[in-house]
């Protein structure tokens, strides 16, 4: 089955910074940083959707607004044509179930008292998955599922490698029978052996399961492989979309070509190739005027400085979100 | 700049920490050098000895374990030397630069006052030039504003700007050497781009050698002269960056370069090195490679190949090394 599974419409999320007293005397408004400036995006039933952009983009902030841990102030997500956060779909556990999410860092998202069988068994009860007899075997069938021993079952997470304990975050996902995973920074914290290991396993259970994956990572090279389409965040906005091969390949927005560039290639002939891209992310709590980009971006012009450029398609190769993307790719 | 005399020789350079009443042995034979001006990468997997190597060099592994071998340098032996003599060389000669940006700095203490600090410590200028100097590191390592910013708290820094203090502060000394510990593992790769930038003109600009500590083989291809690749605390690999990224003779070095997801087919399954790395209190008896080697022979498993020049200029431990053409097979 294909198609549209997820559609997520002009996302805005503003997170409200205290106010000082001298605001209140003064009157002044509290200010306010904006994570996510108006996100649209499709997630297609079997891909698998990178995002990738700096830290403080909004990468996993989206993430956790798609599993409900956030509330967006604007904008919505549609799940299967339901809004995901419409009065009655609030109260719903079956969306949760639907969309599970895996996270960065295996020492912190395992209870470090629980052992893996009661980690994998508590997530089944809770979603009523299987009748309480059923659930041993259940729990031995994840395990296999993950390859992991079936004696890892009485152990504690601090007697697995983080690896490991990669796996049973996965186990735990995949427990509740779920449609759609949310992968921010899975393998982040992960040795490059290791972190093979984890990617052949996801790719292979995305095989079996049919399963779509949202992979929010900030290794490019990795995200490149493992995804079919890539969306590129910058301040909290989406810049490029497209099919991962084109995107990496050949970027259209100044900023993916900045970013892609940045990553240190493994062929030394390749040295100072880079194009270099100047400052930092400028802070979410002092929006840009304009395109977000502008300040960063080597072809900025007056237009950018005030108008803010939407997503479009660009030669039949996905959006970019740019006003000069013509200009800038002509001779590509 | 000089190549031929280095400004750091490690010899023989052991280090053992103890936990429980075992030895676990965290470094053994460690050999290598580092001239003037060169960038030097030490990868490795986590546990593979990089950083105790660094820490060992500048004698902060000391307190937590027996570190036994030769450190030359400036002539004099830094495992024998006294505390007291080697606080003079620690920050001044060689100076070091931690993984994480965020715990480095000392979150009550202004930036300005940390940069002082070692600047109090390691010359003999006045207060006032101090001052100066302090603002001119924070302008070379690019942060805005530089005189401005003294003031301010580290929290009041990005990750990145974090770090370039942190190098500023490493800096201030003129060191002849910096010890880098994963620079920029924290960091975007913009960021590091940016970093690893800035490292290699400073030793370019002030003739400073660099020890580069790294996972990442694209940082050392696109950072390091010479790379050293260690497993389970021994250097398994080591030659011009060039040579060893292209024609990989150790089979971890090979492993290592196939498990990076570069030049393959989307999707497809990626490499990953068999099995896992042996624990320090469980070495195998031969090469500690051994039992996850595809290419090994019967003496690995009895015998440990040592470091040995195979060809100019690369060294290599082991008794089967890949040949060219089955590197490029695989």
């Amino acid at each position: 089955m294909t198609g549209t599974v997820m559609e997520i419409r002009d996302l805005h999320l503003r997170f409200p910074m205290g106010r000082s007293p001298a605001d209140y005397v003064t009157g002044r408004p509290g200010r306010v940083v904006n994570a996510l400036n108006g996100v649209s995006l499709d997630l297609i039933r079997g891909e698998t959707l990178g995002v990738v952009g700096e830290s403080g983009c909004g990468k996993s902030t989206l993430a956790r607004c798609i599993v409900r841990l956030y509330t967006p102030s604007e904008g919505e997500i549609r799940f299967d044509g339901q809004d995901v956060f419409g009065t009655e779909q609030r109260a719903d556990r079956a969306y949760n179930r639907r969309v599970q999410m895996m996270f960065q860092d295996p020492y912190s998202s395992l209870n470090p008292r629980m052992t893996t069988g009661q980690i994998l068994a508590e997530a089944l009860s809770v979603h009523k998955m299987r009748p309480d007899a059923k659930i041993p075997a259940r729990v031995a069938e994840l395990l296999e599922l993950v390859r992991l021993s079936q004696d890892a079952q009485h152990k504690l997470p601090h007697e697995f490698s983080g690896g490991q304990r990669q796996r049973i975050a996965i186990a735990r996902a995949l427990a509740v029978e779920p449609e759609v995973l949310i992968a921010d920074e899975l393998v982040s914290a992960l040795d490059v052996s290791v972190q093979a290991q984890v990617v052949n396993l996801l790719l292979e259970l995305q095989e079996t399961l049919d399963l779509t994956i949202l992979f929010v990572a900030h290794d490019l090279r990795l995200v490149r492989h493992v995804s079919n389409r890539v969306a590129v965040i910058y301040l909290g906005r989406i810049v490029e979309v497209g099919d991962s091969e084109t995107l990496f390949s050949a970027p259209a927005h100044p900023y993916s070509q900045a970013l892609l560039s940045a990553a240190p290639s493994l062929n030394p002939d390749e040295r100072g190739k880079a194009v270099k891209l100047e400052g930092e992310l400028p802070s979410p709590l002092n929006m840009p005027s304009g395109c977000p980009f502008h300040v960063r971006c080597r072809h900025a012009t007056e237009t950018c400085k005030t108008t803010l450029p939407v997503l479009l398609p660009f030669k039949g190769r996905g959006e970019v979100a740019c006003h000069h993307v013509e200009e800038i790719n002509a001779n590509a | 700049m000089d190549e031929n005399t280095p400004i750091l020789q490690v010899d023989g350079l052991n280090t053992t920490f103890h936990r429980n009443g075992r030895a676990l042995p965290a470094l053994r034979d460690v050999s290598f050098s580092v001239a003037r001006g060169e960038v030097l990468g030490l990868v490795g997997e986590s546990g593979s000895g990089k950083s105790v190597t660094l820490r060992s060099i500048i004698g902060l592994a000391r307190r937590y374990g027996d570190v036994t071998g030769q450190v030359r340098w400036q002539g004099r032996d830094l495992v024998e030397m006294a505390d007291r003599a080697l606080r003079q060389i620690q920050g001044r000669e060689i100076a070091m630069i931690f993984q994480e940006p965020m715990t480095s700095l000392n979150p009550l203490l202004t930036v300005g006052l940390q940069l002082e600090e070692t600047l109090r410590a390691h010359t003999d200028l006045p207060r006032a030039a101090r001052r100066d100097r302090a603002i001119e590191m924070l302008d070379l390592v690019g942060i805005p504003s530089a005189a401005q910013r003294l003031k301010d708290y580290p929290h009041q820094f990005s990750g990145g700007m974090r770090q370039r203090v942190m190098i500023a502060i490493a800096l201030a000394a003129n060191p002849k050497l910096l010890l880098a510990d994963e620079p920029t593992t924290a960091l975007d790769v913009t960021i590091q781009a940016q970093i690893l930038d800035l490292i290699l003109r400073l030793a370019q600009d002030m003739d400073m050698g660099v020890l580069l500590v790294t996972h990442d083989l694209g940082v050392v291809a696109q950072t390091c002269d010479n790379v050293a690749v260690m497993y389970a605390g021994r250097i398994v690999e080591q030659g011009l960056v060039r040579d060893v990224l292209r024609e990989p003779r150790h089979p971890y070095t090979v492993g290592l370069m196939r498990s990076v997801p570069e030049n393959l087919p989307p999707r497809t399954p990626l490499y990953s090195v068999p099995g896992v790395p042996p624990g320090l209190d469980a070495l195998p008896p031969g090469c500690a490679f051994a039992p996850r080697c595809t290419s090994c022979i019967a003496p690995c498993s009895q015998d440990r190949p040592a470091l040995s020049l195979i060809t100019e200029g690369r060294q290599v431990a082991c008794f089967n090394p890949v040949t060219k053409s089955q590197g490029n097979a695989a």
